[in-house]
């Protein structure tokens, strides 16, 4: 193939006809920096690591967190194993009983073992989406609101602008406490827990996209509210065909915000709420003080910044498959 | 002729600003026909906007009024349906959607679905904007879009057309062809139209009246010239028609001579100096 052939099938970013040193130079920047980057960044690491000790031993650099990764999920797998065959034996005993007699009481217990640290993630993630799809559905219908009523705003701006900076840390006790007292039942659907961090998840990341989405809806064109008024759309068609259409960057910018911010808060609070997620994962890892705790801890770390990462990227993608401007540069 | 279809009364309007009231228009009186085209033309800031908006219904005035058909405008309305300066078409909605959202507003009830269809269609072919319906405005030209928004006002089947600056943000060639196109809708239509311009080749070649507004504040009507020129009218012919140039002469006479902007008057006899046959534009 040659090399003009494969100018056409690379994607934008490298112009026509630059020849094989316009490819090199493409592939360069977009894999070499960031592979480079990444590469002094381990240099470093490991060079640092080594020089700090603890009274855990020394700091873990790439290659202990390397090992424990690869604990972490041989840990994983034996679990799987072992449920796996506990649901075997389960079955055999019970096969054996409705043979001798077809009418026999026959029990299914569920496998409870120890949650390993994949179990713990899923935990982390349901808790943190459950979290923010509430402060969502909260903060978007009000955002509109106060977006289109400058009474509601003012009303509402000083209770906004004095809840936003408070700490998850800060909420976490009255959460637990009222939760404790309300959430009162024999058999619950859900762990309190899971309730608490969802709720204190919830409170935190709540502002930025009320905030957002307010001063989307606010800046709207006045041309196009003309319009709407020359119309005499109804208040429904109004914020459906104009308000929301049109805010909906400032309202994604906030659901980004939030999202990340969710996440941050969510580790915080499922360590002091036990909540079996990634920040029990650090917390126990923590307490229980063993040569391998700080290096497992680190890699919770790097998965949970990879994790928020992740989450960022999918909003974007959701941003872009909502939005009506294809054309429109996402980052 | 007809008797009077949309009169305006005594309108002044004051906006509150820090420093005191604004006393922006100031006893503006109009008596306007059914089927007639009026140019309001003046200086910018002299308020021609505001006369419009007061049209629409998007301002109030303080004292005075304005009343369409017997009834008191006060507040905005599909029967006085307004082509905005920069088209204002919903960048999310294709031509057509931009369309279909005033007719299904206005005829929700009136129209099937498919005489909507029909209806959305045939404006859409009046500004000879068809073969574009499904692009949004994004993919389309400025003139384009200026289409667009002229066909969504004329969907509307409103009493009165108010048009603010429709073609001001074109380039000359595209307002040549805007503005045959629309004499051409006109013939078939008649439609009562206010249209504000600061180009005076644009109000002489359209307009039945031209209304020409002093210097604000307090602006009022100064002058207002009726050009009897026949229909339809022909820009190439009237180059050299001495009706034509008198027409010309009086509105410009009228912003240069008699509502020269005094703060602008250097800027004004440079101008002129350089090209004294130029287009008239404000600032």
């Amino acid at each position: 193939m040659s090399s003009g052939k494969l100018v056409q099938m690379l994607p934008a970013g490298i112009a026509q006809g630059d020849g094989l040193a316009g490819v090199i130079s493409f592939v360069a920047r977009t894999l070499g920096l960031p592979i480079l980057g990444l590469a002094l960044f381990l240099m470093f690491w490991q060079a640092g690591a080594s020089k700090v000790e603890t009274s855990l031993g020394t700091f873990p650099g790439p290659v202990e967190v390397w090992e424990q990764t690869q604990a972490l999920v041989a840990e994983h797998l034996e679990e799987q194993q072992r449920a796996e065959e506990f649901y075997q034996r389960q079955e055999e005993r019970n096969a054996k009983r409705l043979e001798k007699d077809p009418n026999a009481p026959i029990k299914v217990r569920e496998y409870i073992g120890k949650p390993t640290f994949f179990d713990q993630i899923g935990t982390s993630l349901i808790t943190v989406l459950a979290g923010f799809v509430i402060a969502s559905l909260i903060a978007i219908p009000l955002g509109i609101c106060i977006g289109l009523s400058a009474s509601l705003n003012a009303a509402l701006n000083p209770v906004i602008q004095i809840f936003k900076p408070v700490s998850p840390l800060a909420w976490l006790p009255l959460v637990t406490m009222v939760v404790s007292a309300v959430y009162v039942s024999d058999d619950p659907m859900f762990a309190k827990s899971f309730i608490t961090s969802l709720f204190t998840v919830a409170l935190c990341c709540l502002w930025p996209t009320l905030l957002n989405t307010s001063v989307g809806v606010s800046t709207i064109s006045p041309d196009l509210q003309n319009v709407s008024k020359v119309l005499r759309l109804s208040w429904m068609t109004h914020v459906v065909k104009i308000v929301l259409p049109s805010s909906v960057p400032m309202i994604f910018t906030g659901l980004r915000l939030s999202l990340g911010i969710a996440w941050m808060v969510l580790i915080a609070a499922e360590m002091l709420a036990q909540n079996p997620g990634l920040g029990k994962f650090v917390w126990d890892e923590f307490q229980n003080g063993s040569s391998n705790s700080l290096g497992r801890i680190m890699v919770a770390v790097l998965v949970i910044g990879l994790i928020g990462f992740a989450l960022d990227r999918i909003m974007l993608m959701v941003q872009r498959f909502v939005s009506w401007d294809k054309t429109a540069v996402f980052r | 002729m007809d008797k009077t279809h949309l009169e305006l009364t005594g309108v002044s309007i004051e906006f509150p600003t820090p420093k005191g009231s604004f006393k922006a228009l100031d006893d503006v009186n109009l008596k306007i026909k059914k089927g007639e085209f009026i140019s309001l033309i003046g200086h910018s800031g002299c308020g021609k906007s505001t006369v419009l908006n007061i049209v629409a219904g998007l301002h109030r005035a303080t004292t005075g009024g304005v009343v369409l058909d017997g009834k008191e405008v006060n507040e905005p309305g599909p029967e006085r349906a307004v082509v905005f300066q920069n088209h204002s078409l919903l960048p999310w909605l294709t031509a057509y959607e931009n369309v279909e959202l005033a007719v299904k507003q206005v005829f929700k009830g009136k129209k099937s679905k498919a005489e909507m269809r029909e209806w959305i269609e045939h404006n859409l072919n009046l500004v000879h904007m068809s073969h574009a319906m499904n692009k949004r405005p994004a993919e389309i030209s400025g003139g384009m879009k200026q289409r667009v928004g002229i066909a969504r006002a004329l969907a509307m089947e409103p009493s009165v057309l108010l048009m603010d600056e429709p073609f001001g943000a074109l380039d000359a060639l595209t307002r040549a062809h805007l503005q045959d196109s629309l004499m051409e809708i006109q013939k078939d239509l008649n439609n009562t139209v206010i249209m504000i311009t600061h180009d005076v080749d644009e109000a002489v070649l359209l307009s039945d009246r031209i209304v020409m507004m002093t210097n604000g504040p307090a602006a009022t009507v100064g002058e207002i010239l009726q050009v009897e020129l026949e229909r339809p009218r022909n820009r190439i012919q009237l180059a050299d028609d001495p009706q034509y140039n008198h027409y010309r002469h009086e509105v410009l006479s009228f912003l240069y001579e008699k509502q020269r902007k005094v703060e602008d008057i250097k800027e004004h006899q440079t101008a002129k100096k350089s090209q004294p046959e130029a287009t008239a534009k404000s600032a």
